[in-house]
């Protein structure tokens, strides 16, 4: 079985994002960028997967700018066997992502796609969702724990109040929580090797979509800020200016 | 066309994160004029039916029951939202773990681009979401035909009772053999419920395991009758579970009192937890991100800090 595991090149999570001040979006110059913290999971349940037997070839695919090939290279530092960069300097919305993803499935015929459950650039939260819609196959969302039979795997996923453990029919697709596992890091020789594992270039053009946006952006800002309030000495003196708050 | 608003019920009552959407759902009203109708889609829903229909601004209650729908798989769900979706302009429901699970997919096969986890409605078509975990927030509008949006609840009062419309039953749609329900591990607990609590005592890293989580954040949420969260850094540790979680990859919530106690205020922290009324910090670390959003900020060792606060709120 193969498995499909898509990468997002993302702002990196510790890095404090600014918006400009036109209000024309997040200042991305001179940012570190890093893969998506969710797809660092779902990579590394793509190769325990294949480590235990379970799958054949790990196939990561990324839709982004040039500069994507870096985060690809990334998964296949990590272990993944072949890459496919969809090439594009426009910022892609999850229902195009979803439409080309649909399109590398259709020609890479996997049992299993992988999908990060967000990106933490645009937080939407859909893109997997769609994908399985698009392809009219099974999807298990927020995946803790993910068990392959033969042509069913059993996923136990995180809900609101706790878990829930469904089966799904494969080829399937899963979306990862941050539970799943603890992503490996690559090792040096990895990271070498990497360099020269197989990776194809395409572009949206090639799978027939069009990303013209459906969400127009009028306006990024930063959050109205919330100041910070007074220091007090005491739990008795806390408990004082709670009451006088009228919050207990 | 009017707005079907997707139910976030447990059969036999209805989640308050409804009446919550509703708000925005009355909100998205109030520019374009439409109806709005509730679909309550289960196995034995129909208590949490009637509890929509007394909810104020509701014109039709929908009630879908099959077994199919006992457990919200995405797949019959969103095969029923897609049947119904022609006869709607707008599909919303808030963004629970149940809806964030189906509405994509439902966007996806209508070809409409999801609007996810809104906190605030600009006119029929613009809203305000956030992004990169709330330190930035975008206003978008959409040109798609159908509008398919998630609400952030904590976002949004609850929507008031009033009156009582007419339930109709419709078809519930069909198994589609892709997925099956195997079994739940939900929580029961007696305190409430962490999205929609009044009050929330929070524990970070600093409770060190998972004895001492218990033993110095739950009696003081029993006193303060509130429900128990905890930082990303507290589950991956594996002091709390999951579902507790508090943050930009948890539960958002908006309490009138969030007190985070050990928690350093990471950003994905604070994306969770900074749109509370009334937030209180209690760390010993004095230059903890978490003071600079504090109204009351306590520095000082929680294990000494916590039974004192307990016992100057019981007197």
């Amino acid at each position: 079985m193969k498995i499909l595991v898509p990468v997002k090149r993302v702002v990196d999570h510790n890095v404090k994002i600014r918006a400009r001040p036109d209000g024309s979006g997040v200042e991305l110059a001179n940012v570190k960028m890093s893969m998506n913290p969710f797809d660092e999971i779902s990579v590394e349940q793509a190769l325990r997967l294949k480590e235990a037997g379970k799958a054949s070839e790990v196939v990561v695919v990324s839709i982004g700018p040039a500069k994507a090939e870096e985060t690809l290279r990334t998964a296949l530092a990590m272990g993944a066997d072949r890459a496919v960069l969809v090439e594009t300097d426009a910022s892609v919305e999850p229902l195009a992502v979803a439409k080309i993803l649909r399109g590398v499935a259709e020609a890479e015929r996997p049992g299993l796609i992988l999908v990060g459950k967000q990106a933490i650039d645009d937080d939407c939260n859909q893109t997997g969702q769609m994908l399985a819609g698009l392809l009219g196959v099974a999807q298990a969302t927020f995946a803790s724990r993910v068990e392959i039979e033969d042509q069913t795997a059993r996923i136990t996923r995180e809900v609101d109040g706790g878990l829930q453990t469904i089966e799904v029919t494969l080829p399937a697709v899963v979306t990862v929580d941050l539970r799943l596992n603890e992503p490996r890091y690559a090792s040096l020789p990895n990271i070498m090797k990497a360099k020269k594992k197989p990776l194809e270039r395409k572009t949206p053009a090639d799978f027939g979509v069009d990303i013209a946006p459906r969400l127009r952006v009028l306006w990024t800002e930063e959050p109205a800020g919330r100041g910070a309030g007074v220091k007090v000495a005491s739990a008795r003196e806390l408990v004082a200016g709670l009451r006088n708050a009228g919050v207990v | 066309m009017p707005i079907l608003l997707l139910a976030e019920h447990a059969g036999r009552s209805l989640s308050d994160q409804t009446a919550k959407a509703l708000t925005a759902a009355l909100k998205i009203a109030g520019f374009s004029g439409a109806e709005i109708h509730v679909l309550v889609a289960g196995a034995d829903a129909r208590p949490a039916a009637e509890a929509a229909a007394r909810l104020a601004g509701v014109t039709k209650v929908l009630l879908a029951q099959d077994a199919a729908l006992a457990h919200q798989l995405a797949e019959p769900l969103a095969d029923l939202l897609v049947a119904l979706a022609p006869a709607y302009d707008v599909i919303l429901a808030s963004a629970t773990a149940s809806a964030r699970n189906v509405l994509p997919r439902v966007a996806a096969r209508l070809d409409v681009m999801q609007v996810s986890d809104i906190v605030e409605v600009v006119s029929a078509d613009t809203f305000k979401r956030p992004i990169y975990a709330g330190n930035a927030i975008q206003t978008v509008q959409s040109s798609d035909a159908t509008l398919v949006i998630t609400v952030r609840a904590a976002s949004f009062a609850a929507a008031a009772e009033g009156g009582t419309v007419p339930i109709e039953a419709i078809a519930g749609g069909t198994s589609t053999g892709l997925s099956r329900f195997l079994s739940d591990a939900l929580a029961v607990s007696e305190r409430p419920e962490l999205a929609s609590a009044r009050r929330i005592v929070s524990g970070g890293r600093a409770l060190g395991s998972v004895e001492t989580f218990r033993d110095v954040i739950l009696p003081l949420a029993d006193t303060l009758d509130a429900a128990v969260g905890a930082s990303r850094a507290a589950v991956d540790a594996g002091y709390a579970p999951n579902d507790w979680q508090v943050g930009q990859t948890g539960k958002v919530v908006a309490p009138e009192l969030y007190i985070a106690v050990g928690i350093s205020g990471a950003i994905q922290h604070l994306a969770g937890m900074k749109d509370s009324k009334v937030i209180v910090a209690i760390n010993k670390d004095p230059e903890a991100p978490i003071f600079q959003v504090a109204d009351y900020g306590l520095v000082g060792d929680l294990f000494e800090v916590l039974p004192e606060f307990d016992r100057a709120l019981r007197s």
